[in-house]
């Protein structure tokens, strides 16, 4: 037996399902952002300097 | 029993999401997102605001993981609580299993991305205040020590030293002395909701000063810990996160403060149940304006040292 498009569940559960899905889109922005500002910022740039020192 | 009576009874009452989000606390939540926010904005040096945002969202989702652990543990508790009783777990929407999976992961969540957003420091206090708040006060202290309230109280006073902490990288006097305003603020706070809930810890079983020491004890101790407390958050205007702004803040506040404290010193039980614990409900609401308005003016303070008024031109603050 196939899950209706409209089953019962998917109105009950709406409102959790909708809170999710928000959640995932925040979680997914925020680790974004903070990608952004952290790689323009260079605080993950890699150390050249003993690199340098070695050659 | 059909099928859809079947359904239709484990379907009545189902969670929905405001229940699961009920277990963050979302009222403590407030408290803890703007201590942390003014730690976080009064520590010297700059965030970026995106990071400053970031940091201040795993603060709260910390803060309020330690709340669903909370109730997780204390859900026989409050269900006996007329306070509480309504509260997700005990009005049986949600699940121990399931509030103990989402503190669980939430506390995990919350310190590994504050850890990564900003740095460890603020990771580890926000690892150690979900630790002292559920392993410390919530399994521990509260159901053993009258005690419960003074020390569980350091658990709401990390935040502004965790938001310091984001910016810094570091503890500092500072950030201990606003630790130590929320920390000597919590007693009467609760103290003062203990004296005109008093039947619901006595139910509970909960050993609060109330039902140990006695309500006349509790009335002093009042009185006593808003003197103490009084002195700490004046003398705080004398250092770096203070100036004149917060020192007429918390004069006119501490005065109003210290006025109530001793009307509920100076009551017996007859006058306060001859009109409804008056007094006691009026010294708890102003205990949260008290909170929110000092560290308002700690925030305004770094404000205006931001933009170059530092001290307003007075020696003291110079």
């Amino acid at each position: 037996m196939s899950l209706g498009r409209t089953h019962e569940i998917h109105k009950r559960r709406f409102g959790r399902n909708l809170g999710v899905g928000l959640i995932l889109v925040g979680f997914i922005a925020i680790i974004f952002g903070l990608t952004v500002v952290k790689v323009t910022r260079g605080d993950y740039e890699p150390v050249r300097a003993s690199v340098s020192e070695s050659n | 029993m059909t099928d859809a009576s079947i359904q239709q009874a484990g379907f009545d009452g189902e969670a929905q999401f405001g229940d699961y989000f009920a277990l963050l606390k979302p009222r403590v939540m407030t408290l803890v997102v703007f201590t942390a926010l003014v730690g976080l904005l009064a520590a010297p040096g700059a965030v970026h605001p995106f990071v400053a945002f970031c940091a201040i969202l795993f603060i709260a989702v910390g803060g309020g993981a330690s709340g669903a652990l909370n109730m997780w543990w204390d859900a026989d508790i409050d269900a006996v609580m007329t306070r509480t009783r309504r509260r997700p777990i005990p009005s049986g929407r949600v699940t121990g299993d399931e509030a103990l999976a989402i503190g669980l992961f939430l506390s995990g969540f919350s310190v590994v991305f504050l850890g990564l957003a900003t740095n460890w420091v603020a990771g580890g206090l926000l690892a150690f205040t979900i630790f002292f708040y559920v392993a410390i006060y919530t399994m521990w202290l509260k159901r053993w020590t009258p005690q419960n309230i003074v020390i569980g109280g350091a658990a709401g006073a990390f935040p502004p030293m965790i938001g310091w902490a984001a910016a810094t990288g570091g503890i500092s006097v500072e950030s201990v002395l606003m630790f130590c305003l929320t920390f000597m603020w919590t007693p009467p706070h609760f103290w003062a909701l203990a004296l005109f809930m008093r039947k619901d810890y006595d139910h509970a079983g909960v050993p609060m000063l109330t039902v140990t020491h006695g309500r006349r004890s509790t009335r002093n101790h009042i009185l006593v810990y808003t003197l103490l407390l009084a002195a700490l958050a004046i003398a705080t205007a004398f250092t770096s996160v203070g100036g004149p702004i917060y020192l007429v803040v918390a004069l006119v506040l501490n005065v109003l403060f210290v006025k109530g404290a001793v009307d509920i010193w100076r009551r017996d039980e007859d006058a306060s149940e001859a009109d409804n614990f008056k007094a006691e409900k009026a010294f708890f609401k102003l205990s949260l304006l008290y909170l929110f308005a000092h560290f308002g003016a700690i925030l305004i303070e770094a404000a205006l040292t931001r933009l170059g008024f530092a001290g307003l031109g007075l020696g003291v603050w110079a």
